[in-house]
Formats: C-alpha cells, structure tokens, sequence
C-alpha cells in the first residue's frame, strides 16, 4: 500500500502544476478561514470580528469549518482529474502496466492518493478549527468541544466520495477537461432529476428525499449548509428557520456506496479497455 | 529448453476486424527472436497481449512455467513499445526511478543502466528536453533496470535517423551477446537478419512461419555470374540439371541452384569447359527475399 502511495505521490509532486493546485487547495481555505477569525477594521467605521457573532464557538465551528473548507475542494479535483488525463495523454499507463503494475494497484494507488490527501485535509482542518475554537469559544468545556466532531468525519467521507467521483470521470472521458465538464453535466442532470420527481410526486420535499440519493447531492447533503444554524443562534424563537443539520449515518453509507461503485467502476472500465 | 513464453491458439478480434488469428509460438531461453510481419500483421496487438495492455479475445498464454500471475511475471521482463512513454516533466533518473518501484527493484541500477545507453550526463534534464533518439535509448535504459530474462523490443528503431538506428542496434547487439533472450518485432527485415536467430512471420495476423532463419525457405541459393563469353555460360548452365531458373540482367547472370553445390567445384567444372569467370558469388536469399517469397505464395 504504502508502496502504491509513494509512486503515486511521485508523479504528482514532481509536476509543477499539480503541485501548485494542491497547495492551493490546502492553504486557500485555511487561509480564508484564518483572515475571517481575524479581527478587521473596516475603513474605521466600523469593525468586523466575526469572533464577536459566536461562529467560533464549539461546537458550531467544526459545522462552519467543514462547510467552508469542502467548498474548495474543486481545486484539488482538477487535479485528481488530471491525474488520469495524463496517463492517458502521456502513454505512461500503458508502460505502467507493461513495466508490472496490474490494473487493480493502478487504480488502488489513485484511490490511496485520494485517501491520503483527504485524511490530511481533515486533519488540518480539524487542528486549525480546534486553535481557533480553543480561542475565541466561550465554552471550553471537553464536553462541548468534542460533540458535533462528527462534521470532521463527514468532512472526510464526502472529500473522498467527490474525488472517486472525478477519478471516474477522468477514466471515463480520458481527458482532464471533458471530465469536468461531465461533472457540470451530472449536476445539471441531477436538478433534471428532481424537476422530473418533482413533476411525478408533486412536492418538493419527496423530489428532495429522491435527490438525496444522487451522488453529487448526497455529497452535498453531508454537511448542509450552517447559515440558518446561526440565524437559529441569534433568533432561538423562531421555530421556522430550524431544520436538520447534522451528519446522519445514512448519508454517510448513501456517499460510501457511491464512492465504492465509482472506484469499482473505474477498474471495471480499465480492466476492459485495449490500450 | 527452458520456455520464457508461451502462446496457443491466441485471436484478438477488434469489432469486425481480425487482427491476431489462432496464433501459437514458444519463445525459449537465450535465443534471439524476430517478429516479422508488414504494417497491421498484428505484431504489436500480439506483445500488447501478452505484455497486459490489449485482452485477449480467446487462447491463452503463459509466462515462463505459468505459476505466476502476468503482472508479476513482467517484472521480470524488459519492454519497450512502438514509442517511449515517460513522464516529461520529470528528469530521466526521476523517471527510471518511478519504474524501480513499480518492478521492486534497487535504485542503485539507475547510473549503470544509464551509463550503457550513454545518457550518464544527461541524468538530471527533463524528459522532454530529450531528442527521439535520446527517448528510444532513455526507454532502453528503462527496460533494462531489472537485468530481465528477455526483453521485447517493438518497432525500436522507427523514427531514428541513421546514427540513431546505429546506435540502438549496437546496443541490442551487446545486449544479445550477454546472452539475454531478445524479442524483436520488426517491419524492417535487415534489421531483423542482423540480429536474430529465430523468426515468427506474421501477415494479417495468421502465422506463416516460425523456426529458424536459415530454415525459412528450402533451397539451395545461387550463384551470381559475369563472364565475357556470356553465351558459352549460359549454354554450359541450361544444360547442367543441377541448376533451375536462371535469370539474365544485362552481364549479370544468376542461376539457382536444384542441389548443393560449392563454388569450387563449379568453378573447376566451368575451366575444364574453357570458360573463364570475372565474377563469382555464391549466396542465399536474403530474409527480405525469402520474406516476400513467403507473404506473396500465401
């Protein structure tokens, strides 16, 4: 295994637009995240510390966090897409093969690479929300601090469920860029979907329990979106802007079971092809 | 003898298109193979097969005894196909590196196996500041990192200029004389007859022959003659039974021969009639000659 990784790892730091995509996808979002808990003096009229609004504070932050983070996962997609596209444009799966790596550890040495660099993602966010929560939360307790840590796992499950996704398309289409348009495809298709469900079943809420099952929705769905949870913190009255947040183990099975069939189909397509 | 590779009865269909048909052959150790055959006789489809890359429509093969699986077997094998395919944006020992972990071998063979092609120096540049020939000798060096039982080369000449051809065919030859067993798939029949010692003839994918060069075709070879009383020769050839077909171009006669005969013993033969020779060459056909021969009868 480690030795799948290594190879794997070898070809993509030794490129230098992979290794620039990569560091952005992780340094961006912990950036963003860093620069937003900092306190800003807008112009002096005013000062904006969103410290001061109680979004840091446990457990509320590993929602937050997690939901801001995955949305630069894009990032790292390119180059998981484009680790495929350059095998393919390059030749070199085809002298891997020939020089004695089977289908099965071509494909097991992308999806390791996919494990790794969402393990330490989730790693880095959850010690970056962790110094940032231990900082401005006003509850320190142990208690408070590990509930909700759930997120992080969601966080992680949904990264790796993404990326098989984009290692699929990538075998599929070949080509870095058709990939990703594949993946506007499947969006647009999903929402097709759900006006389809919508049509048939006549409400929007069982066309949203059938999309929930849609492999880019059900990633979605992992961590929903924390905006109406902080209303709901500021306004704890109003009964209608409560609604289901948390990470549930269905959806967690929903987003493995995709990523188990994308990775299956993706050996699937390889072990068929003549290259 | 020790068998390396074993085919029997392999076909690949492409759709409609046959591109290997019912094809068996066993390559042994030590020996220096060709595999011959004009453009699209399914060489390439053929190693693609048993090198893991193009499925098998029906038929089997096998790696030295069969006990392993054909991945691990190639670990054991050297290959290079059609065009070297490396990774551009990494240098050459970056490259041979990858290769090391993928076939589980030591990295110290790198600077060795660089040294033999001659890309020593040029180690530490990327792979795509490399020249064609650089490329071709660069994959040499790659297939070689694992000192494999047999190494199969396709088409490795194709696109070289002639210092390049040179220089890759001096190096198979050194490779050949350490007594690794060699396959080498080829439209280029010079080529082929330099270096090898056994031949599979392909055309359309259905095997002509396979055995030994020298055996390809029974016959006799011919005598090419030049002579000032070329009408005296001709008459002492046509009636002699030991020849067969003789040609006549311009003072250039060539008389095949029905049976053995030495050169000596014709010369002495052709004195004690009183004709002279300037011009006595005994030989076989050529594998180009036989080769064509072979694809036009079938």
């Amino acid at each position: 295994m480690l030795r799948l990784l290594q190879l794997e790892l070898q070809k993509l730091l030794l490129n230098k637009t992979s290794k620039v995509l990569i560091f952005i996808s992780f340094v961006l979002p912990f950036l963003v995240i860093l620069l937003s808990s900092i306190k800003i003096n807008v112009f002096g009229f005013f000062t904006l510390e969103l410290g001061e609004l109680g979004v840091f504070n446990f457990p509320i932050i590993w929602h937050l966090t997690t939901f801001f983070a995955s949305q630069f996962k894009f990032f790292f997609a390119i180059v998981v897409v484009s680790m495929i596209g350059n095998e393919y444009s390059n030749k070199t799966l085809k002298q891997n093969l020939i020089d004695g790596l089977s289908k099965k550890e071509f494909i097991l040495s992308k999806f390791y690479t996919i494990i790794f660099f969402s393990l330490v993602s989730t790693i880095l966010i959850g010690l970056i929300s962790l110094c940032i929560g231990l900082f401005y939360s006003s509850y320190n307790e142990f208690g408070i601090i590990i509930q909700e840590m759930n997120f992080l796992l969601g966080y992680f499950v949904k990264l790796v469920g993404f990326f098989s996704l984009c290692l699929f398309l990538g075998m599929l289409v070949k080509r870095s860029a058709f990939a990703l348009a594949f993946l506007f495809v499947l969006y647009i298709f999903e929402w097709l979907v759900f006006w389809g469900a919508y049509e048939a079943f006549g409400s929007t809420d069982s066309a949203f329990k059938l999309k929930n099952f849609l492999p880019l929705e059900s990633m979605y769905k992992l961590i929903d979106q924390p905006f109406q949870r902080i209303a709901m913190t500021k306004f704890p009255d109003k009964a209608e802007l409560a609604y289901d947040y948390a990470v549930h183990w269905h959806e967690i099975v929903i987003v493995l079971g995709w990523t188990a069939l994308f990775i299956f189909l993706s050996y699937r397509l390889l072990k068929k092809r003549d290259l | 003898m020790e068998p390396i590779l074993t085919i029997n009865n392999l076909t690949k269909k492409f759709g409609y298109l046959t591109a290997v048909k019912d094809l068996s052959f066993t390559i042994n150790k030590g020996n220096v193979y060709g595999i011959l055959g004009p453009n699209g006789s399914g060489k390439s489809t053929t190693l693609g097969i048993v090198l893991n890359v193009v499925n098998r429509t029906s038929g089997n093969f096998k790696w030295f005894d069969g006990s392993i699986t054909t991945h691990d077997a190639l670990k054991k094998v050297g290959a290079i196909i059609e065009r070297p395919n490396f990774y551009p944006y990494m240098t050459a020992a970056e490259n041979l590196k990858l290769v090391c972990k993928i076939k589980g071998v030591d990295v110290t063979k790198i600077d060795e196996k660089l040294e033999i092609v001659g890309l020593l120096e040029r180690k530490n540049s990327k792979f795509r500041t490399y020249s064609l020939g650089m490329k071709q000798r660069l994959a040499i060096a790659s297939a070689l990192l694992n000192d494999p039982e047999i190494l199969i080369l396709d088409e490795p000449t194709n696109g070289l200029d002639p210092q390049g051809i040179h220089q890759i065919r001096q190096i198979i030859k050194e490779i050949a004389n350490q007594g690794t067993t060699i396959l080498l798939a080829s439209h280029l029949l010079d080529e082929v007859e330099k270096v090898c010692s056994h031949v599979v003839v392909l055309r359309k994918g259905v095997k002509l022959y396979s055995g030994r060069v020298d055996e390809m075709i029974s016959s006799h070879g011919f005598f090419e003659l030049k002579c000032n009383n070329q009408k005296g020769l001709l008459d002492v050839i046509e009636k002699d039974p030991v020849f067969g077909k003789v040609k006549v171009e311009d003072d250039l006669i060539t008389a095949f021969l029905n049976q053995p005969l030495s050169s000596e013993d014709f010369n002495k033969q052709l004195f004690k009639e009183g004709i002279v020779l300037t011009h006595l060459v005994q030989r076989k056909e050529s594998l180009e000659e036989q080769f064509l021969q072979l694809t036009d009868n079938n």
